[in-house]
């Protein structure tokens, strides 16, 4: 939150973690609102979902204006001074991962990370939408995207694909199941999840 | 030229004059609908102030009631057609003279259309980023881009039709053909246009199963052609009873056919979606679950639903009746025909389509009465708009409105 700038009153968040039942990934079933005293909880997993990053991503087809594109190292962006606010493209997302500035953002000016970018973590203004840019502003600096470094498991695994070396490439080759969400939409997310047992 | 100009003016002004200008029931009802216009203008005036957080919508319902009413009208709108087919196609002559009527309708609707995406915006001051040239329309990969441009280029046609017929009218010269028939057949299939291409909107979305179905365009079409001719006998019966205007039953009863035949399409293919749906079973009807039956607890919608049904199945049974050509039980079969095409085609189709959300949640959706304010201003809106149009082509078509009489 803190290195993105989200609004926190109302509190904005681009990543969903589920409470899914061992033995089924019907999202139907995920608990949203839990609060257990230990986690995790006895027979179930945990399932992140935030933006995919999509190879084909459906928000940037439907957008009226072309306030959202795919740059060219794969992420999808969205201009925030550029966009009308119609949220057709909250509608199209199958992840469930675009969000939209009901009322005006507030971030107490003391928290207000300086280091922006403009396609990615400034302040937003009301009426526009945001989205998970895995941290464009650190991850174009050669740094890892902020959920990656207070992940406290190491769950979380970023890197180039396209690098044969890469610790991604070799967790899509070497790992047993690796799972793209909703594939059968098209959408290619490069985003994927593996289990590591 | 110039002369050409300066009568058009006066014809302007001599509209605009006649529209201030009508009995005691003209001002009340006038009266009534700026009211409500100004309730809508002062939520909005909120809502613009502090976001669309004054509204019952939330991330997991991104699209709420506006946008609801705004598939309902584009439907309304595209109706117009099914009286401009009869006269112009088949030479109806019931339908001849009211079929301007119909136009003017569809004009009305398009403008609260219009209200009604705009009011949709989160930054309504940024519209101009869709005006090709200075903004940047995603033509033709948005469909949204799509309806921009099918919606304005279909209020340009009837707004081009409806004003040079009534001109021609008011300078008593006989229109000239190739100015306007070949409008008249663009615009027919510009009419269904406008329909599928708001149909294709929902459709093109792959991650919503609900709304991801080929059915949904044809019953976009059956639905618009049921409850806008609906709307317009209403019209008509108003027109009949406050004015002199000559409307003949036949010319209803024409209408009605038309009402009755699309009715019965319409509630098969909802049989034919409920039938796909619930036969086959699986995990992507959850959304129609929640919608017909409630869904783990929650259930809105079910109440909405069901009520459109009734509506719907009762308004058929009266529209194959021969009762309902008595024109009384006729107006009360319109009633429900409109009052369930917009719950089935507003709350119905709009808010089941994000319930539950893509990850499985669900998050119900209530519009609030700032929202509810907006909507009633911007039909109060419409419904001026429409009020006056009649005020002005009535006496035109009457021909108590001429050229013959201007300076009197």
């Amino acid at each position: 939150m803190a290195e993105n700038n989200q609004s926190r009153n109302p509190e904005i968040q681009y990543i969903r973690v589920l409470q899914m039942e061992n033995g089924s990934l019907d999202m139907e079933k995920a608990v949203h609102d839990y609060d257990p005293e230990k986690v995790p909880v006895k027979g179930h997993f945990y399932m992140p979902v935030q933006c995919q990053q999509c190879k084909n991503p459906p928000c940037v087809k439907v957008c009226p204006v072309h306030a959202t594109w795919q740059e060219p190292d794969g992420i999808t962006v969205i201009d925030y001074n550029w966009c009308i606010g119609c949220r057709y493209c909250e509608a199209a997302c199958p992840y469930w991962a675009r969000r939209f500035n009901f009322t005006k953002p507030s971030i107490p000016a003391d928290r207000l990370n300086p280091e922006m970018d403009y396609l990615s973590n400034r302040p937003r203004s009301q009426g526009v939408m945001e989205k998970c840019h895995f941290c464009l502003q650190r991850t174009r600096a050669g740094r890892y995207p902020a959920c990656l470094e207070v992940c406290p498991t190491g769950t979380r695994k970023f890197g180039n694909i396209l690098d044969p070396n890469s610790e991604v490439s070799y967790i899509l080759k070497n790992k047993r199941v690796f799972i793209q969400l909703k594939e059968e939409l098209g959408t290619s997310p490069r985003f994927f999840y593996y289990f590591d047992v | 030229m110039i002369t050409a100009i300066r009568n058009y003016y006066v014809f302007l002004g001599r509209c605009a004059r006649i529209a201030f200008v009508g009995d005691w029931r003209y001002y009340a009802w006038m009266g009534l609908l700026t009211v409500f216009c100004l309730l809508g203008l002062n939520a909005y005036c909120r809502q613009f102030a502090h976001g669309l957080v004054t509204t019952g919508m939330s991330d997991q319902v991104s699209w709420g009631v506006y946008i609801a009413n705004f598939t309902f009208l584009v439907g309304v709108a595209a109706a117009a057609v099914m009286m401009v087919i009869p006269v112009y196609i088949y030479d109806n002559e019931e339908l001849h003279d009211l079929v301007i009527f119909g136009e003017l309708l569809a004009v009305a609707a398009i403008f609260m259309c219009l209200a009604f995406v705009t009011v949709d915006l989160g930054r309504p001051d940024r519209f101009w980023h869709l005006i090709p040239g200075i903004g940047q329309l995603n033509f033709p990969a948005s469909m949204l881009s799509w309806d921009v441009i099918v919606l304005n280029g279909y209020l340009l046609l009837n707004v081009h039709i409806c004003g040079y017929l009534l001109y021609s009218r008011y300078q008593n010269k006989k229109p000239a053909k190739w100015f306007y028939i070949p409008f008249v057949f663009i615009a027919i299939i510009w009419a269904v246009s406008i329909h599928t291409v708001t149909a294709f909107l929902y459709v093109g979305l792959g991650g919503r199963p609900f709304w991801n179905q080929a059915i949904i365009g044809p019953r976009f079409l059956a639905s618009a052609f049921t409850a806008g001719p609906a709307l317009i006998i209403l019209a008509l019966q108003v027109i009949r009873h406050v004015t002199q205007y000559r409307i003949t039953d036949k010319a209803l009863l024409t209408l009605r056919s038309i009402v009755q035949v699309s009715m019965i399409i319409n509630v098969f293919l909802l049989m034919c979606e409920v039938f796909t749906e619930f036969y086959a079973g699986g995990l992507h009807i959850t959304s129609s679950k929640y919608l017909y039956l409630g869904l783990h607890g929650y259930h809105a919608l079910v109440p909405w639903i069901w009520t459109a049904i009734t509506f719907n199945l009762t308004a058929m049974v009266l529209l194959v009746l021969p009762v309902s050509r008595s024109l009384k039980w006729l107006n009360l079969t319109c009633v429900l025909c409109i009052t369930g095409i917009w719950i089935e085609k507003g709350m119905g189709l709009v808010i089941p389509g994000f319930i539950p959300t893509p990850l499985g949640q669900i998050v119900e959706y209530f519009p609030s009465i700032n929202e509810t304010l907006v909507c009633f201003g911007i039909w109060a809106f419409g419904l001026l708009c429409y009020t006056i149009f009649l005020r002005m082509a009535v006496p035109i078509l009457q021909g108590e409105l001429s050229k013959a009489n201007e300076g009197i």
